[in-house]
């Protein structure tokens, strides 16, 4: 974590990466930078960019223009140098039908360069997977374990997941964690992207969200919250009639007595000292999650589109 | 629901349930595919009609011809020898194409039906048609229903097209035998693929063993047709032929077919009640827990991948080498018998019947390991297409190492395949006319092709690298290899055709001399388009599913 602050102690740092298909615009001047030692949330729905720079990071696809820098190197030019120091997990893996989750597994693992036989097997136990079956028998979830249990058991310093837990059962998700934890504490960095909110905010030191192949909102999770609404429901002696005039209150609900607003977080202590005027009797304050924190990036989105139908 | 009316919903709810819908969709998926099946084999054969036409106007000429196909060479490459007595236009037809483009039609009819039962199967979609209100035979029976039905379909056009050139000896009546007689051959192969789809979980599989005993369809006419003619009634198409189309029209033959295919069917359908959705009859062992030594780096694992593709080539082409060398004895009694013949062919530069003969069978086993060759260079489109490419380029593997072994396996393996062949024919025939010099000189004839097969791995690879989605374009080599071997031979292509098929330019061995130059510009041209391939490949954005 020692590196962590300083720019060139950056696992990856990306700077102003532009990607199109055709017409498409994939990536717009996006800007990532995962430090050395962390566990990098990448959020955001499909379609947002996150596989996109995942593959321009693994040297699979080739940025329009832009930087990219993936421990230390170019992800292009120095691809296969780089591929020995670290490991990827796709979204939906593919096997090889005639092959098994085993030969697999170990197929992966030595063209990475090497792995640690006894832990590829301790792994295989905790994700409750069978390697001597063969790759068209499986089900996504167990297609997915392969790629796990191959990456993990590779000695790199680099993990590289793309929404890796997918198909994977509750079960399979908290072993998944487990492992990831054990990585980054043995000093991997990791960069998950997911859309399971839960899943990052338990996992990610920071996280990166991205929308339209723009990166949105970045930094740790304390820093997002600051930026963001703390929910609050309180229940006072007067009638917070006058409620939604104060400055910073957003969403009002009055529901028996009780109301229900979001407040921005700079705001919260006059929104406070307004409801003691009122004379508090019950206060519930739910400090934001990640989830709103999304929604607030996607919700706007949703919202201008529905408010547009309804007129 | 009361118990009373649990029978009667049963009832109305058969096995076959849904069947109708199937067939609309199924017609829906191939609207281009079907017309094109259609279209193309009926102008190819009414196209090769004009030009037999044009080629032969007098009966001197054909006269000239007959005794040229009634050599062993042109019997094995045509058809029974009884079309010979009089050579007019229809029966040309008859003797020269039926075989060969009823052998497209099995082709058609094994790929349809693969590609509507197994194929669906394989991807996991017949799973979510099976889960809605589909009866258990449905799938399979709309699948037969839309191949029979294009069959029949291209037997009445063709037939129609055929009557109304009214050429020389091309009656009505003949013209929809002739129809019907590809029809028959289609309709037999669609049986038999019913069985194959039964026995593997794989498509490639099923097609494989579909289109294995097509090639063993054509063979055993071959051999029939050089022979005694016994081994062809083994052969659907040899069921075509034996209509005698144009010459006596006999359509019993085709019942023959009819019956084959309905008792195919029957088992089929038998097999298929004994299995699951999406799996095979043969069931899944489990395998390997850990990885052997040999799957330790990309060209072990190309090997792996393509081994099973490199096994049944190079079994196919032995036994087909070995069919063609077992009858290189009647070949040489023919010669003896008809001394005239020698005549015949004196203008293949004093090349003898046998050795024109063997010329012959090396360009069609040439072709066939062509086949081989396009498949195993196109791997790594399928790799990438499946995107399993990926994982395996996000490991130490770079782009250049990882088609490397794929072109590795093509390169090698078609040398292999092709060496099968020659040897097979090499030793079948020195036993079968006691003269051992032919094994060195029959594997010799088979590595002059390999610069030729390497020109097909390059284009399949310089086309993969530019654009996966180009890839299919190397079908290109085989298909016109075939042509103009085939057809050049019959049609008298101009030089400049044969010339542009990169197997034109390989010294026919034994009945030509043998040279140097032309097998090493192949060469030349084999490693530069295998250089832009790995060239572009290295430099473009890998395709993502």
């Amino acid at each position: 974590m020692s590196l962590a602050t300083t720019p060139d102690g950056a696992a990856v740092s990306v700077s102003e990466l532009n990607k199109t298909f055709g017409s498409v615009t994939a990536l717009d001047r996006l800007e990532l930078t995962v430090r050395t030692g962390e566990v990098h949330g990448f959020l955001g729905p499909n379609g947002a960019g996150k596989s996109t720079t995942i593959r321009i990071l693994l040297g699979l696809l080739r940025a329009d223009s832009g930087h990219a820098e993936v421990l230390g190197g170019d992800p292009w030019r120095d691809a296969v140098h780089l591929h020995r120091r670290l490991a990827y997990v796709p979204g939906d893996v593919s096997l090889w039908p005639n092959l098994t989750g085993g030969e697999a597994i170990d197929l992966f693992a030595r063209l990475r360069g090497g792995f640690d036989r006894r832990k590829r097997d301790e792994l295989c136990e905790r994700f409750d997977l069978d390697p001597t079956k063969k790759g068209r028998t499986y089900s996504k979830g167990n297609r997915q374990k392969v790629a796990l249990v191959s990456a993990l058991a590779s000695d790199v310093e680099l993990l590289v997941m793309d929404e890796p837990t997918a198909g994977l059962d509750p079960l399979m998700e908290a072993i998944f964690a487990e492992c990831v934890r054990e990585a980054n504490a043995a000093g991997t960095t990791v960069l998950l992207s997911s859309h399971i909110l839960a899943q990052v905010e338990a996992l990610c030191d920071r996280v990166s969200i991205i929308r339209n192949g723009h990166i949105v909102e970045s930094g740790s999770l304390d820093e997002l919250r600051h930026l963001t609404r703390t929910t609050v429901i309180a229940e006072t002696a007067q009638p917070l009639t006058d409620i939604e005039a104060v400055t910073g209150v957003h969403d009002v609900v009055h529901t028996d007595g009780k109301v229900q607003f979001d407040v921005d977080s700079e705001q919260l202590d006059p929104v406070i000292g307004h409801l003691h005027r009122h004379g508090i009797r019950s206060l519930i304050s739910q400090p934001p999650t990640l989830e709103q924190l999304f929604m607030r990036h996607y919700g706007e989105e949703l919202a201008v589109n529905t408010s547009g139908e309804s007129q | 629901m009361n118990t009373s009316t649990a029978p009667a919903v049963r009832a109305r709810h058969g096995s076959l349930t849904g069947t109708p819908a199937l067939i609309r969709f199924a017609l829906r998926r191939d609207r281009v595919r079907i017309p094109a099946w259609i279209a193309a084999l009926t102008l190819g054969t009414v196209a090769t009609l004009a030009s037999l036409a044009d080629l032969y106007p007098t009966s001197v000429e054909r006269q000239a011809i007959a005794e040229t196909m009634g050599t062993p060479a042109g019997l094995a490459m045509s058809g029974p020898a009884e079309y010979l007595a009089d050579y007019n236009i229809g029966a040309m037809m008859g003797h020269q194409m039926l075989g060969f483009t009823a052998l497209l039609v099995a082709l058609m009819s094994v790929l349809m039906l693969v590609r509507h039962t197994r194929a669906e199967e394989e991807s996991g979609r017949a799973e979510l048609v099976r889960a809605a209100v589909v009866g258990r035979h449905a799938h399979a029976t709309a699948a037969l229903v839309v191949v029979i039905a294009t069959n029949l379909l291209l037997a009445v056009v063709m037939g129609l097209a055929l009557a109304a050139t009214g050429a020389e000896g091309v009656t009505t009546g003949g013209s929809l035998l002739y129809g019907f007689a590809h029809a028959a051959v289609g309709v037999a192969f669609a049986g038999l693929t019913m069985v194959t789809v039964q026995i593997t979980e794989h498509t490639r599989g099923a097609a494989g063993m579909g289109l294995a005993a097509i090639g063993l369809a054509y063979v055993l006419r071959a051999a029939g047709d050089v022979g005694d003619g016994t081994l062809s009634w083994l052969s659907p198409i040899g069921w075509a032929q034996a209509t005698l189309v144009y010459v006596d029209d006999r359509w019993w033959p085709l019942l023959l077919a009819a019956g084959v295919a309905a008792v195919l069917i029957a088992v089929g359908v038998a097999l298929s009640t004994r299995r699951d959705v999406g799996s095979g009859l043969r069931g899944t062992r489990a395998g390997r827990q850990a990885a052997s030594a040999v799957l330790g780096n990309p060209f072990g694992l190309a090997v792996r991948l393509q081994r099973g593709l490199l096994i049944g080539f190079t079994a196919t082409l032995a036994l087909l080498g070995i069919a063609y060398g077992a009858i290189l004895n009647e070949v040489e009694d023919m010669l003896t018998a008809i001394a005239e013949m020698e005549r015949a062919l004196a203008d293949i530069g004093g090349a003898t019947v046998t050795e024109s003969f063997a010329s012959m069978v090396m360009i069609v086993l040439a072709v066939i390991a062509s086949i081989y060759v396009v498949l195993a260079a196109s791997r790594g489109r399928a790799e990438e297409a499946d995107g399993r490419a990926e994982p395996v380029l996000a490991t130490a593997v770079s782009r250049h190492r990882w088609l490397a072994s794929h072109i590795t396996v093509a390169l090698l393996g078609g040398i292999v395949v092709l060496a099968a062949g020659g040897l097979g024919f090499g030793i079948a025939g020195a036993l079968a006319v006691d003269d051992s010099e032919l094994i060195t000189q029959l594997l010799g004839a088979a590595v002059a092709y390999f610069p030729a097969l390497w020109v097909t791995a390059g284009l399949a690879v310089a086309l993969y690298g530019l654009s996966p989605r180009l890839t299919p374009l190397a079908w290109i080599v085989p298909v016109y290899g075939f042509l103009v071997g085939y057809l050049g031979q019959i049609l008298q292509f101009p030089e400049w055709m044969t010339n542009l098929s990169p197997f034109g330019h390989v010294p026919e061995l034994p009945a030509e001399e043998f040279s140097v130059l032309p097998l090493a510009l192949l060469l030349a041209v084999a490693a530069a388009l295998l250089a832009i391939g790995l060239s572009a490949f290295r430099q473009r954005d890998l395709e993502t599913a």
